[in-house]
């Protein structure tokens, strides 16, 4: 069988389901059903074969198994087979894998599993089984309705001009509903928190309601809250409504005020008074205050992630305040100034303090003119100014003049969007 | 009282909210197919037929809302459960049979846009390539929902026929009469369009883009009590336009002499004596029909395919990201109009052989439908209740019984 080029230590699902399967003194015992990884013990040994016998489904231990030869079978090494009775802590592989929907994280989709590739390693002893990729794509489709029907080295020959799509099982991601099969089967989300929270929006919104849920409920309240505020709009609300309140919280606080307060505003009163009382009162009281405002007005567009400095006040103090909101730096590309009864009075464009010395005045470093608006602007006016004088940050102030919060460019940009 | 006024004015938003996947599966029933069955009863046998229609609504109601219902609860279409619960092997062989099927439904549409323009003089040989070109674009360079947006404005068209309707100046009182009293006459054509017209009620097309339509929308478990309110009102709304066609036909050609007619061009040639506009309204109706048909079919068909082989879908992706997806949109688009532009073409034969395909994939479809809606651990609490379930299984079975026999008596007639 030299001519293969997919080598004699590799197996496909597909080939090892209906396996026959022989005791020691060669005898057949029935034929391989399903196979199961424990992932509390290996995330990728395959650790029990699953043989349906005369009467009932054998559970067969990996190191039970002597060897594993496509179109042989499976030799076992001992006598001593337990029945099969359903295992929790088994992830079967053609129960809870095959025709699934799983999370590939490197190419950040969701893709349903057509059939999964083993490898074969003897250690001298025995044959074990490892799973080593997700099976997607043309060739492996062909391969299930194909098996059965013809001898598995014809398919691996006639499979030959299909190119291969595969996933590496380490980069595959389960996704599971049930909180305590979760813990069972020792699934986290750990590899989705690494991800761009846009590209995790993208997969999320590509799950069922229910798979969704799990995977806020599961991961890091700040990766939720990014990757929340890229949701579409309207599964952000239904996503908010299916966790626990508790849950929700937290992750309403990490985003910015001016997101959580839309997100809340899209929710049944209840439920947004429920998740509210939930929240620490810091961020609370900022939402509550965003709340007030009409949705297509500037204080319904704004944040509150500002910084803000006395008028009076240097470059050398600007420095400072910068590094007392180190969280806000990232998005950050104007100070502004504001007098003794907190008016607004100028704004700083932040590159400027590159080139300042640090006693230099930060009044003087001011754009010429300020552009600004009062919280109850119409967003059309709002969008028109950002067009007109290529703003990034606009302020936005209260009827006094006193400094209420800041719409950026981001804001207008989903505004847009969704017209 | 306040309270009472925000929960109103919040069910009616949510209800704005989920408007759509509904709308356009029930009016989309109505297509050149559908429009040609009703002619045809109402120019033969004037208003004995109508009393069908209201059957025919609580099927249609019976069978959406359950689609429409597991799309909102699972988050998942309709092929996208078939092969979590099925199999591939199962799925491979329904969406072979699916593409088939909707490309003859497909050809039957184009044909339908080619006889409605030639009513006005416009050849094939230009309206079917434009409106192929038309199709393709409005999808691929849409995003489903301006896509959505305008297939509900090809909604509004349907009240052509309402007013082609009035224009004939039908007997209303007869038309009363007849839609809450059933006639059956031992006539061997009357039976077989009885059949023709409740076995085309329910198409396997539907299911799938009703349920991927309502996943799409993103409608959730909490605003399915709208979600229902929609499907309800829009299969409601098909009958509504049914009857029209129906009484216009009864109207215009039956109460002038009862005859076969051979398709939906020729009823809308009856209704000129009574009137240039009613004409133009008809062909006009017929038109839209097709052409709205024409889109939503090759979409639906790449669509539910690609979701249950688990290809890359969606018309929000690009043409690299999912080019399974649009090699088999643009390939049902291709064959379909290209089919009508061959001369002599057996387009008949075709339109026989599409009932004889939808026939043959319906039971699949609906036995699955059922199956599925009452696993507990797809859709928990939202399962059929038991008394629902023996109407559904009745439905099912009678639609099945009804599909096979409009099968076997088109292949009889074939021979």
């Amino acid at each position: 069988m030299g001519t293969l080029s997919i080598a004699d230590n590799l197996l496909f699902f597909t080939e090892l389901v209906s396996m026959p399967v022989l005791d020691i003194r060669g005898r057949r015992i029935g034929r391989v059903k399903d196979a199961a990884l424990v992932p509390m013990v290996n995330s990728s040994r395959i650790d029990r074969v699953l043989v349906g016998g005369a009467y009932t489904w054998l559970s067969i231990r990996y190191d039970q198994i002597r060897s594993i030869v496509l179109g042989k079978g499976i030799m076992l090494s001992d006598e001593q087979l337990t029945p099969y009775h359903d295992d929790e802590d088994m992830l079967r592989i053609g129960r809870d894998l095959l025709d699934q929907q799983i999370i590939d994280v490197t190419g950040r989709k969701v893709v349903r599993v057509n059939d999964i590739t083993m490898g074969i390693q003897n250690d001298g002893v025995r044959d074990t089984l490892t799973v080593l990729e997700v099976d997607i794509g043309i060739r492996s489709i062909f391969r299930r309705l194909c098996q059965g029907v013809l001898p598995p080295r014809w398919i691996r020959r006639l499979q030959q001009p299909i190119p291969p799509n595969s996933i590496l099982w380490d980069l595959c991601n389960v996704v599971e509903t049930d909180p305590l099969r979760r813990l069972r089967l020792n699934i986290s989300y750990q590899k989705l928190e690494k991800m761009h929270p846009a590209d995790l929006a993208d997969i999320v919104e590509d799950l069922s309601p229910a798979e969704r849920e799990a995977i806020f409920e599961t991961i890091d309240s700040e990766v939720a809250a990014d990757a929340l505020s890229e949701v579409d709009p309207k599964m952000q609300a239904s996503i908010l409504e299916a966790l626990e309140p508790e849950k929700a919280a937290d992750i309403v606080e990490e985003m910015a005020p001016d997101e959580a307060a839309d997100i809340l505003s899209e929710l049944e009163e209840g439920t947004s008074e429920e998740i509210m009382d939930e929240m620490d009162s810091a961020e609370k009281t900022e939402v509550q205050e965003l709340l007030e405002f009409e949705e297509d007005t500037a204080g319904g567009m704004m944040n509150t992630e500002y910084v803000a400095l006395h008028e009076n006040a240097t470059a050398t103090d600007a420095l400072a305040a910068l590094q007392g909101n180190t969280d806000l730096l990232e998005s950050l590309n104007t100070l502004f100034l504001i007098d003794a009864e907190e008016r607004l009075t100028a704004a700083v464009p932040l590159a400027r303090l590159f080139i300042a010395s640090g006693n230099a005045g930060l009044k003087d470093l001011a754009s010429e003119t300020l552009i600004q608006v009062t919280v109850d602007e119409k967003q059309n006016r709002v969008t028109e100014l950002f067009d007109k004088y290529n703003l990034l940050t606009l302020p936005v102030v209260d009827e006094e003049g006193k400094m209420a919060g800041v719409i950026t460019a981001d804001d207008i940009i989903s505004v847009l969007r969704q017209k | 009282m306040r309270k009472l006024l925000s929960r109103f004015r919040y069910h009616l938003l949510v209800f704005f909210a989920v408007v759509g996947p509904g709308f356009i599966t029930a009016v989309v029933d109505n297509d050149s197919g559908g429009i040609y069955t009703y002619s045809a009863a109402g120019a033969k046998y004037g208003y004995l037929p109508l009393w069908t229609l209201l059957p025919i609504t609580v099927v249609l109601i019976i069978t959406q809302e359950m689609c429409s219902r597991m799309g909102a609860v699972t988050g998942k279409g309709l092929s996208d459960l078939i092969r979590e619960e099925f199999g591939l092997r199962m799925t491979f062989l329904l969406m072979i049979l699916l593409i088939l099927a909707n490309l003859t439904n497909v050809v039957a549409e184009f044909a339908g846009i080619a006889s409605s323009l030639e009513l006005f003089h416009v050849s094939r040989y230009i309206s079917v390539p434009l409106a192929a070109v038309a199709v393709w674009f409005l999808v691929v360079k849409g995003n489903y929902r301006s896509v959505e947006k305008i297939f509900l404005f090809a909604c509004v068209f349907y009240v052509t026929y309402v007013i082609s309707g009035f224009l004939v100046k039908p007997d209303w009182k007869e038309a009363a009469i007849y839609s809450v009293k059933p006639v059956l006459l031992l006539d061997s054509g009357y039976l077989y369009m009885l059949i023709g017209m409740v076995g085309t009620t329910i198409a396997p097309w539907m299911q799938f883009y009703l349920q991927a339509a309502v996943v799409e929308k993103g409608v959730t478990a909490k605003e399915y009590a709208e979600s229902r309110i929609e499907v309800i009102v829009g299969c409601m709304m098909t009958s509504v336009i049914a009857f029209f066609i129906i009484v216009a036909c009864a109207g215009a050609i039956y109460s002038v002499r009862p005859r076969d007619i051979q398709d939906a061009s020729e009823a809308a040639l009856g209704l000129r004596p009574f009137g240039e506009y009613a004409f133009l309204l008809f062909s006009a109706g017929l038109f839209n029909a097709s052409i709205f048909a024409a889109c939503i079919l090759p979409l639906s068909t790449a669509y539910s395919v690609c979701e249950g082989l688990g290809f890359e879908a969606g018309v929000n992706r690009r043409i690299r990201e999912a080019p399974v997806f649009y090699f088999l949109y643009t390939l049902l688009i291709v064959v379909g109009a290209g089919v009508i532009l061959i001369p002599g073409f057996p387009l008949v034969r075709m339109i026989l052989l599409s009932q004889v395909l939808n026939g043959v994939l319906l039971p699949f479809v609906l036995i699955f439908m059922i199956l599925l809606i009452n696993r507990q651990n797809l859709m928990g609490e939202w399962v059929n209740p038991r008394w629902f379930n023996q109407v559904s299984w009745i439905t099912v079975v009678v639609m099945i019984g009804l599909t096979l026999a409009l099968v076997g008596i088109t292949v009889r007639g074939v021979q």
